[in-house]
């Protein structure tokens, strides 16, 4: 007897369900439900599922939930990887879109935060957005066991489509090679806005990838451009960090993903960083002459976060425009490191003033006090400003408001 | 005994137990008569001159105290899931053959379920308490023999005070008692700093029965129960196991999710103005509570602000609000973990303030209706604002009601909660179970948004354009439906198992038998 179990159970696991399916000869569809919700959903899960199992075409089995009160997308997931693991069906149950979800991105969005979800853990997804991440990453790769792969990319897929990410950039991390392609024809129809390429070391993998969505889209029907964000991971990849970024018009950030990097090293991975300065650096250096957002690897510590304020603002110092992150209580945090200071932003308005001061007189030179300031300062400060404006810390009309006030 | 509609449209009995019971007729409604309870008029003829009133174990004790059938025991539950004296004492009467008892406790934790063994055998006919766990589980099923009833932590003052509730032997734990039985809650291995939910108990309860593992000379000062209202003072090897009387400190939560309302919370009480210098505040020992104690201290710091005093159920971070000089004093009930019992032993302005005090609807005030901000929790809440703290949606009764009822009259009463929880939606069209009235809940917290209760339109106007996420209730339930899906309502059975006390002692609500 053929028997296919997808899905998680155990006394931690919340909002998901195990499903154990056998195909039987005869006898029609045997129901077992297991329910810490039975009495507010029995009726809803048993429709569910018999109406799953008649749109497989299954006429006989024996199917068994055991459920911690999974939402209705979760367990259409669980039961479509169930049946698909025992039968050659083609057809795939998709969800309804929430249209809540048909928002989309842009090229110079902020990537401060982009919080992992692994890709298996659906209790991990519903409050996700609520947290105010730049973005959401649904991982397919480091973070779904080998043999949960399969199951984990229909619950993605479902996900995208019901589950509200609250205006978080939509972001997928695929796995790599072949299975990383099938993924991509899985998830790029339900509005993905961004794919993570791991341990990308070639411009060759980026185009690969870049022409795979291009195919998909034109079948689907797609316009929208979606975006890449490949991730350097090898010592290799930090060699061609400049073709990688430069790869292809839909790059618009790279990463560096440390715990990888410093293994393919054959060195630890230290608190104070000093075996990848290089590495870090080159990302930085390489993203900025292709025009990109250099995001920096995670900080594992997600009890420490004062030592993570600690590595944004170094981050920060070295020209990275975000950070990964694996808890939901490091995002403040992080945006906070990379949004300009009180005192940054007092200085750059000083500085624009002066500027723009001095170029309405006609003078060449730009002076604030006694100090003499030149044009890359001034284009410094109008960086930080601009940031400030975009982030909600200066109004847009913020010279009036000064001009005001002296 | 039939069903009668009360005032808040719900069907309860017209008698509990064989005893007449009056429908709920809407807050502040019942005006109750006549003059208090009081116990037989003892004389000191009666007890030895040494005033040595030691028993040589609880069973002679009991005994000497007149155990009989179908009397009414009381116990507190300041030893909580530690508590090694209540179950003892219906072993004891099984032993004896004593059948049809009532237990009286304040409350009850899961390590009281060996009690259902007693219910079973008919040892114990019903319990009128909390009913947490275990003990609910056997409730809602239908098995037990009387129907419980659930009382706040002040409707059981009142109950006890207008005489509904006749105690006729109060076994009260002591973690300090001398010989005479003057008792406190502090020293001691089984300290648990106060023991003020037993002082109805000994003030009314014919016969009152002190067991302590910690017998110190006379006098054991400063006593919370005087010794002169006591029978017997039993002295065992342990009344409880101390780790689980109070916790080593208490959690705050690690969720993310849970975190995020407190911040919410934290950030509604700021904008609304709610917060401010001189405000008094009560926050429970849940680990959203606790999370939002940490924000306010922050955010206390950070103005300046002193609160003026809060009232414990005391933690960790209550007393580190008072130590840093953000709280001048706690008025305190319980104490939940190890820096409480300590703080009690070495700070004045921490101060053994029993329920009996604060509570009681049928007394000279309440300190409650004193609070400016009262943070609550609810298994659900309704679109018209109703609360239920006892029965989940599956109709099951799980918890008691604690002091949830009588905090509710403070003059702000906030609720945070997740919008569901797994796939139970909290905010509901109906109760399963009505414990405190819409008219006295005024803000709902979750964490897809903020639902003030129309009644309340200085509320609204107070925080409109502050950049809070506000939505109405309706919104809330919708979305909770659109993530969850519709839930069905649990089926019961026409047997009453429960009822619902309001802080007045008229019945709000019924619990029923679960359909299987």
């Amino acid at each position: 007897m053929k028997q296919a179990i997808t899905g998680n159970v155990g006394p931690r696991v919340r909002s998901d369900i195990e499903v154990t399916l056998e195909l039987t000869d005869s006898g029609g569809i045997e129901l077992n439900i297991r329910s810490k919700v039975k009495t507010m959903y029995g009726k809803a899960i048993e429709e569910q599922c018999r109406s799953l199992l008649q749109y497989f075409g299954i006429e006989n089995a024996r199917l068994s939930l055991n459920d911690s009160g999974a939402l209705p997308f979760v367990i259409a997931a669980r039961i479509e990887a169930a049946v698909k693991a025992l039968t050659n069906t083609t057809r795939s149950f998709i969800p309804e879109m929430n249209e809540e979800n048909l928002y989309g991105s842009s090229r110079d969005r902020f990537r401060f935060s982009r919080l992992y979800l692994p890709g298996n853990n659906p209790g991990m997804f519903l409050n996700a957005g609520l947290h105010s991440p730049d973005g959401v990453i649904l991982d397919l790769e480091d973070s779904v066991a080998p043999d949960r792969k399969d199951e984990a990319r229909i619950l993605v897929r479902n996900a995208l489509r019901a589950v509200n990410f609250y205006g978080a950039e939509r972001m997928v991390r695929i796995n790599q090679g072949e299975r990383g392609l099938e993924d991509l024809e899985m998830v790029i129809p339900h509005n993905v806005h961004l794919i993570l390429v791991p341990k990308c070391e070639d411009a060759e993998t980026v185009r690969i990838i870049d022409r795979k969505i291009r195919d998909i889209k034109d079948k689907e029907g797609q316009s929208e451009r979606i975006f890449l964000m490949p991730i350097i991971e090898s010592a290799r990849g930090v060699e061609n960090a400049g073709e990688i970024a430069a790869a292809s018009e839909s790059v618009v950030a790279m990463a560096i993903g440390l715990e990888d990097y410093t293994a393919d090293l054959g060195v630890q991975r230290t608190k104070e960083g000093g075996e990848s300065i290089y590495a870090r650096n080159r990302i930085v250096v390489a993203s900025k002459a292709a025009g990109i957002q250099p995001i920096d690897s995670v900080f594992s510590d997600v009890g420490d976060m004062e030592g993570l304020l600690q590595n944004v603002l170094s981050a920060k110092a070295m020209g990275f425009e975000g950070m990964g992150c694996i808890h939901p209580r490091q995002i403040a945090v992080i945006r906070k490191g990379f949004s300009p200071s009180e005192e940054e932003m007092e200085k750059a308005k000083k500085i624009v003033i002066a500027y723009r001061d001095a170029r309405e007189k006609g003078l060449g030179v730009v002076a604030l006090g006694t100090k003499m300031i030149d044009a890359p300062v001034v284009a410094r400060a109008e960086k930080t400003i601009s940031l400030a404006v975009r982030l909600g810390l200066l109004p847009e009309n913020w010279i009036e408001e000064e001009k005001a006030k002296s | 005994m039939k069903l009668v509609e009360n005032a808040a449209g719900r069907m309860v009995p017209d008698e509990i137990n064989g005893q007449e019971a009056i429908p709920f007729k809407g807050v502040g409604k019942h005006r109750p008569a006549g003059r208090k309870y009081a116990p037989p008029i003892p004389t000191c003829i009666d007890y030895p001159g040494d005033n040595n009133k030691v028993a040589g174990s609880l069973k002679e004790a009991l005994v000497r105290c007149g155990l009989r059938d179908g009397m009414t025991i009381s116990t507190h539950h300041h030893l909580r899931d530690g508590d090694l004296v209540s179950n003892q004492i219906f072993e004891i009467a099984s032993e004896m053959g004593v059948r049809d008892l009532v237990w009286f406790p304040s409350a009850s934790f899961p390590c009281n379920a060996p009690v259902i063994e007693y219910l079973e055998k008919g040892t114990v006919n019903r319990i009128e308490g909390s009913m947490n766990g275990p003990l609910g589980m056997f409730v809602s099923e239908g098995k037990m023999k009387g129907t419980a009833v659930l009382r706040s932590h002040g409707g059981r003052v009142q109950a006890i005070q207008d005489g509904e509730v006749k105690i006729d032997i109060a076994v009260l734990a002591a973690p300090a008692a001398d010989s005479f039985g003057n008792a406190k809650g502090t020293g001691g291995p089984s300290a648990t700093g106060v023991i003020g939910y037993a002082k109805p108990d000994y003030l009314y309860a014919d016969k009152v029965i002190i067991v302590t593992d910690n017998l110190v000379d006379l006098p054991c000062w400063p006593m919370e129960i005087e010794g002169n209202y006591v029978d017997c003072v039993v002295v065992v090897d342990k009344i409880g196991l101390p780790e689980k009387i109070v916790s080593g400190t208490t959690q705050i939560t690690k969720s993310p999710d849970r975190l995020l309302i407190a911040e919410l919370t934290t950030s509604f009480l700021e904008k609304s103005g709610l917060l401010h210098d001189g405000a008094t505040m009560q926050a429970g020992a849940g680990g959203t509570s606790l999370a939002i104690a940490v924000y306010v201290h922050q955010l206390l710091k950070k103005k300046g602000w002193k609160l003026s005093f809060g009232f414990g159920g005391s933690t960790k971070y209550m007393v580190d609000m008072l130590e840093e000089g953000q709280m001048g004093s706690i008025l305190d009930a319980q104490a939940f973990d190890l820096d409480s019992v300590k703080s009690i032993e070495k700070n004045l302005n921490h101060i053994q303030y029993p329920v009996f005090n604060a509570y009681n609807y049928h007394s000279k005030g309440n300190l409650t209706t004193m609070m400016d901000i009262m943070i609550l929790g609810a298994t659900e809440i309704d679109t018209n604002f109703n609360g239920n703290v006892v029965t989940h949606s599956d109709g099951l009764l799980l918890h008691g009601i604690g002091g949830w009822q009588n905090c509710l009259h403070a003059r702000n009463v906030i609720i945070p909660v997740p919008l569901f929880r797994d796939r139970i939606p909290v905010i509901v069209d109906r109760v399963t179970t009505l414990c405190g009235p819409g008219e006295l809940i005024d803000v709902i917290i979750t964490e897809r948004g903020i639902a003030i209760n129309p009644r309340r339109q200085d509320l609204i106007d107070a925080v409109r354009g502050k950049g809070l996420p506000l939505v109405t209730i309706e919104e809330l339930k919708e979305t909770a439906e659109k993530i969850c899906g519709r839930p069905e309502k649990a089926a019961f059975d026409e047997r009453v198992v429960a009822a619902i006390k309001w802080v007045d002692g008229t019945v709000i609500d019924a619990v029923h038998k679960v359909k299987k």
